[in-house]
């Protein structure tokens, strides 16, 4: 028997840096700190590897199917017999393929940050909170409970919140973290019930319990609880609300474009290849329950996906800070992975959709941090975010040039890179479920074609910019990175995910259906077209095609008004409108309502204090007379 | 005799006070008195038996005409508040050191007197006793506020004192009706409190009757409006020792009083009771969103978290009975904290309006670092001590009815919006004229901070120990409500 008890040190070592450089991170010289956490990241990175040899290919399965293994496993907190809390190392394909995504990204950007945040003040606080945050998030993946799960959920949204604020004497900085751990906060308050109505209801957090096909989880799925939906489909419901948030979903994604005033490789390690996807794994995690208990909830998730990843491509046409293009890319790229879990089926070709997704996440953590490293390196060099204020750099920038288009050809999905690869199987099975869904996916496919080149084009080629000093490339200890994950985007797509991350564990066959891959690569060759004749050159096209298009131009370059409808209902509607009325309704009427009974009081008192006036003639009057009275009362009820 | 020793300890240590005159030396030995008594407590851990019920038993035969036997013990319960107590009072002391108040010896006089009544009021196994430890701790924590505390205190102080007593008041008289209804010998002991026979409709009004006391010292909405003002402007420490320690007294008379003797009108009325604290959390949360006095804040959140711990106790489910047992402690030592940090900052920049602030993290990064801990630990961040209690809390409201645990959960919305938003205002951002020029964390600051933050994280990560001790308490009392 193979023994994974080890695996448990992925995820310590980073807590043990966290430990070490938050504590001693100040007697260190700066650079010592992060040659630390580098080292550190790679030792749980070759673990990884080793784990996820050793789980795909060294041990038995069983009927042909992975299983799930528990490497690790305490019980933390007791409620009843059953009801019980572990923490623990749960593995099974998805959560061996993450080991390997969060560990490689945050070795990547951990060796980057050596580079890119070099004479920053706090260095070792920020390879601190960047330990920090890799340690949350592989206790979120590695998670044998729903409850460990929300625990570094929660750790991870805390990590989140502490490097977008890394530039805490920022007020943007500080404002955008904020909002975003109140956001998904929100988002965690649904989880947190979702939670709560699966546990009421299966009195268990295990996932392999909840998992099991003749677990409690999946064979009561049919009371009806509220509203025509049974009990599983509303916990699944807002279980998926959580994902959202993390993985900001529409409505809850006005926090994402926000958390790019975070340094630039916080943004490609959280905000693009982990944390983000957090909530299509913990739908993935959940899956079989979507789809045998809950296919109500699984149809909210495809819709949400597919709206999001249009919703989102559109406005990345029009924004201009290079960052932010990234984050609404990124956004609809994980609306394509929700909607391909949202789309798929259970066990064997039918969850193609599932196989897919999780194919997408890997090849997308490569090729989008590969972005945003990418998009470090140009902001290093010319101090700047807008691309308006950029062109003619790939003279200047030759690595950060080349692996850049690489990694837009990639995510625009041409052959043989490897967005092509995961991307075709979304449309397969988007296809094969949802003919409106899989349209839409198609116009998003041209639509991330033409602004990646859109990007492409404005910052390497287009006008040339008068820079006031000549943009340099970056030094190798941040174009090493650069150049492997540019590797990993051009091969990962040939990884056969079909046989080792299936919806059943059971690998199946599939091939590339040309009838659904030669429309998709003809419409992002369509859309890189139209970005070559748009930007390569100085045109004045852009502005035609903008003022054509009109208000529906400006409601996008607006991210349609979202952030203002929310700043509406929190700041005018419950700052204003409710809560100083509250406020005025405390002081004035409950408070003022005791006081009046107080005032009632001493009023009263006032009046009966003259009866102990201490003159012995009112006594007398006041005694004779109620002696008269009593006499008078007595014999009338006499006579009676 | 352990539970006797820690009942008087304090006491003598007031009297003996009261002979300084120095106040360095005053200082000192208050916290050495109250370090041997958190001592003294830990001793009574280390004898406690965790299988048994009630422990370290001590009987004086006062007025036995009376049946006033004064019976002092401890279950779980009553020991891990004993622990409160004396864990979060030299931290008090301490932190106070900085302060010069007029008439040290007196102050720190008062504050030993609250311990014994604190500690008289958790141990005590009968009822007129416990009343009369109940109004022995309001007379100093009067005094404290209205001798040292801000502008307004005279009125603000006048309107505490009412309103407690009032509430006291229809506690006493509840206690002697069940006197007389207790089986003959009659007696105020706690065992024939609990075997009182009464009429549904007796019990409908000894119900409220506690209820209004109770609810008034924790403060439920509407009974409420005396806390802002008066955690503002109390001292301090008087604001410590009354939202740490204070207030846990309502919150323990509940479980110990009302639970198990109103336990037919539970099911009726206490779904009333439940309502109106979750109504106070969403109406707390909602002002407290708009509180620019960062002290204000404080108190109108610790009325937010206090209604959650209430509402989880009338749902009668274990797990939101060991939630409340776990968050009054854990509420105690964060809102001590809170109070400790609000106090540094205001002794050096003269103000405590959020407004006025703002970087102060930029030259104080410790000081930054143990707000946001403690922060975290308010807003219930798992792995801090908020979690363990929040969660057993929603976890038994939710058994209970998801309605209302749905609206009491907005809480966890609510504390991160306004907590995160003083910590924003107050500490990150630019500094100006103002915080520029303030400096780090003392030793002494230090010193105060560090168990804080260790009891956050200890909770907080080995929630266990803090379980077990209550658990059979827990049990005891719930076999009386079925």
């Amino acid at each position: 028997m193979i023994t994974f008890s080890y695996t448990v040190f992925i995820v310590l070592i980073p807590f043990i840096l966290f430990l070490l450089l938050g504590f001693f991170g100040n007697k260190f010289k700066p650079v010592v700190s992060g040659i630390i956490g580098t080292t550190g990241l790679f030792t749980s990175f070759l673990l990884s590897c080793y784990t996820a040899w050793q789980y795909f290919f060294v041990v038995p399965k069983v009927g042909g199917a992975f299983v799930k293994l528990i490497g690790y496993n305490i019980t933390w907190l007791r409620f009843t017999e059953n009801l019980h809390v572990d923490l623990g190392v749960l593995l099974d394909p998805i959560s061996v393929m993450m080991l390997i995504v969060i560990t490689t990204v945050s070795f990547m950007v951990h060796l980057y940050s050596i580079g890119y945040m070099k004479g920053e003040k706090g260095f070792e606080r920020f390879f601190a909170f960047l330990s920090l945050f890799s340690f949350a998030m592989l206790g979120l993946v590695i998670a044998t409970n729903i409850f460990q799960m929300y625990i570094f959920w929660e750790l991870v949204g805390v990590s989140s919140y502490l490097l977008i604020g890394f530039y805490y004497e920022k007020d943007t900085a500080v404002a955008a973290s904020k909002k975003a751990f109140i956001v998904t906060r929100f988002a965690d308050l649904g989880f947190l019930i979702g939670i709560l109505i699966l546990s009421v209801t299966t009195k268990t957090f295990d996932f392999i319990t909840l998992t099991d096909p003749k677990g409690p989880a999946l064979m009561q799925g049919g009371s009806i609880l509220f509203m025509g939906l049974s009990t599983m489909t509303w916990s699944m419901i807002f279980v998926f609300m959580g994902g959202a948030g993390k993985s900001a979903m529409f409505p809850l994604h006005i926090w994402l474009p926000d958390a790019m005033e975070g340094p630039t490789p916080v943004s490609a390690l959280i905000h693009a290849a982990t944390m983000v996807v957090a909530g299509v794994f913990l739908v993935a995690r959940m899956f079989p329950i979507y789809v045998i208990s809950a296919p109500a909830a699984l149809e909210v998730v495809a819709y949400v996906g597919g709206f999001t990843s249009l919703f989102a491509a559109v406005i990345a046409c029009t924004q201009f800070d290079i960052k932010r293009v990234l984050a609404y890319s990124t956004m609809s790229q994980i609306g394509y992975m929700m909607l391909a879990l949202g789309v798929s089926g259970y066990g064997g070709h039918e969850g193609l959709g599932y196989m897919a997704s999780m194919f997408h996440l890997f090849t997308h953590a490569f090729f989008k941090a590969l972005l945003f490293l990418g998009a470090g390196a140009i902001i290093h060099a010319v101090h700047s975010n807008y691309m308006n204020e950029m062109g003619g750099l790939r003279k200047y920038l030759p690595i950060t040039h080349a692996t850049f288009l690489i990694a837009c050809l990639a995510i625009a999905g041409i052959p043989p890179f490897a967005g092509f690869f995961s991307k075709d199987e979304i449309l397969a099975a988007a296809f094969e479920h949802n003919k409106i869904l899989w349209a839409v996916e198609y116009a998003v496919a041209g639509l991330t074609a033409f602004y990646m080149f859109r990007l492409y084009f404005s910052v390497f080629w287009g006008k040339e910019v008068h820079y006031h000093h000549t943009p340099h490339e970056a030094p190798l200890v941040m174009t090493i990175p650069l150049m492997l994950l540019a590797a990993g985007s051009i091969f990962a797509g040939f990884i056969p995910f079909q046989n080792l991350v299936t919806s059943d564990g059971l690998p199946f066959v599939k091939e590339i259906e040309l009838s659904i891959a030669i429309p998709s690569v003809f419409i992002a060759l369509l859309g890189i077209v139209i970005a070559t004749i748009f930007y390569r050159k100085e045109t004045t096209l852009p502005e035609k095609l903008a003022k054509g298009l009109g208000g529906f131009y400006r409601a996008a370059f607006h991210k349609f008004y979202f952030d203002e409808l929310y700043l509406f209902i929190t700041k005018k509607i419950i700052f204003n409108h409710i809560s100083t009325p509250i406020a005025w309704f405390d002081r004035h009427i409950v408070d003022g309502g005791m006081n009046g009974v107080s005032f009632v009081t001493n009023q009263v008192s006032d009046k009966i204090k003259r009866f102990q006036s201490g003159q012995l003639q009112q006594y007398a009057w006041v005694f004779v007379s109620g002696a008269i009275a009593l006499a008078l009362a007595f014999i009338y009820y006499w006579t009676l | 005799m352990l539970t006797g020793i820690l009942i008087l300890f304090p006491l003598l240590g007031s009297l003996v006070l009261l002979f300084g005159r120095d106040s360095g030396k005053i200082r000192r030995l208050a916290l050495g008195i109250s370090l041997v008594e958190f001592g003294l407590a830990l001793y009574g851990l280390y004898l406690f038996v965790t299988t048994c019920h009630c422990q370290l038993q001590m009987e004086i035969n006062w007025a036995n005409s009376l049946g006033v036997t004064l019976r002092f013990g401890m279950d779980g319960i009553s020991l891990l508040l004993v622990l409160l107590t004396t864990f979060l009072i030299p931290l008090i002391i301490l932190s106070s050191f900085r302060h010069e108040y007029r008439n040290p010896y007196a102050f720190y006089a008062l504050i030993l007197l609250m311990e014994t009544a604190f500690i008289g009021v958790f141990c005590a196994m009968n009822g007129i006793v416990f009343y009369v430890f109940w109004e022995l701790a309001l007379i100093p924590a009067w005094f404290i506020c209205a001798v040292w505390g801000g502008n307004d205190r005279i009125r603000i102080t006048f309107k505490f004192f009412i309103y407690t007593f009032v509430g006291s008041l229809a506690m006493l008289g509840a206690l002697v009706y069940l006197y007389y209804r207790t089986p003959m010998p009659h007696s105020f002991d706690i065992r024939f409190l609990y075997g009182a026979i009464l009429s549904y409709k007796e019990q409908v009004w000894i119900f409220w009757a506690f209820f209004l006391a109770f609810a008034i010292k924790i403060p439920v909405f509407p009974f409420h409006t005396w806390q802002p003002d008066t955690y503002t402007e109390s001292p301090a420490g008087g604001t410590m020792l009354l939202s740490g320690i204070m207030l846990k007294m309502g919150i323990y008379g509940l479980i110990r009083f009302l639970l198990p003797i109103c336990y037919g009108v539970l099911k009726d009325w206490g779904m009333v009771a439940m309502i109106m604290a979750v109504a106070g959390i969403i109406y707390a949360s909602v002002i407290a969103l708009r509180q620019n006095d960062m002290k204000r804040l404080v108190a109108w959140s610790s009325i937010a978290h206090v209604g959650l711990i209430t509402a989880g106790i009338f749902t009668l489910t274990i797990k939101a009975m060991e939630g409340a047992v776990i968050q009054m402690i854990s509420h105690g030592i964060n809102i001590v904290g809170l109070f400790i940090i609000l106090d540094i900052i205001e002794r050096r920049m003269k103000t405590r309006k959020i407004s006025e602030l703002g970087g102060i993290a930029n030259g104080a990064p410790w000081l930054a670092v143990s707000f946001m801990i403690i922060l975290l630990g308010v807003v219930a961040l798992p792995s801090t001590n908020g979690f363990i209690g929040e969660f057993l809390l929603l976890f038994g409201l939710f058994e209970y009815n998801y309605i209302i645990a749905g609206i009491a959960g907005l809480t966890i919305i609510f504390t991160a919006i306004y907590m995160l938003r003083m910590f924003q205002r107050a500490m990150l951002g630019e500094k100006n004229e103002l915080t520029a020029a303030f400096t780090d964390l003392t030793m002494a600051e230090t010193i105060t901070l560090v168990p804080v933050i260790i009891m956050i994280l200890w909770i907080g990560l080995f929630p266990g120990f803090f379980l077990q001790l209550a658990e059979p308490a827990i049990k005891d009392i719930l076999m009386f409500t079925r």
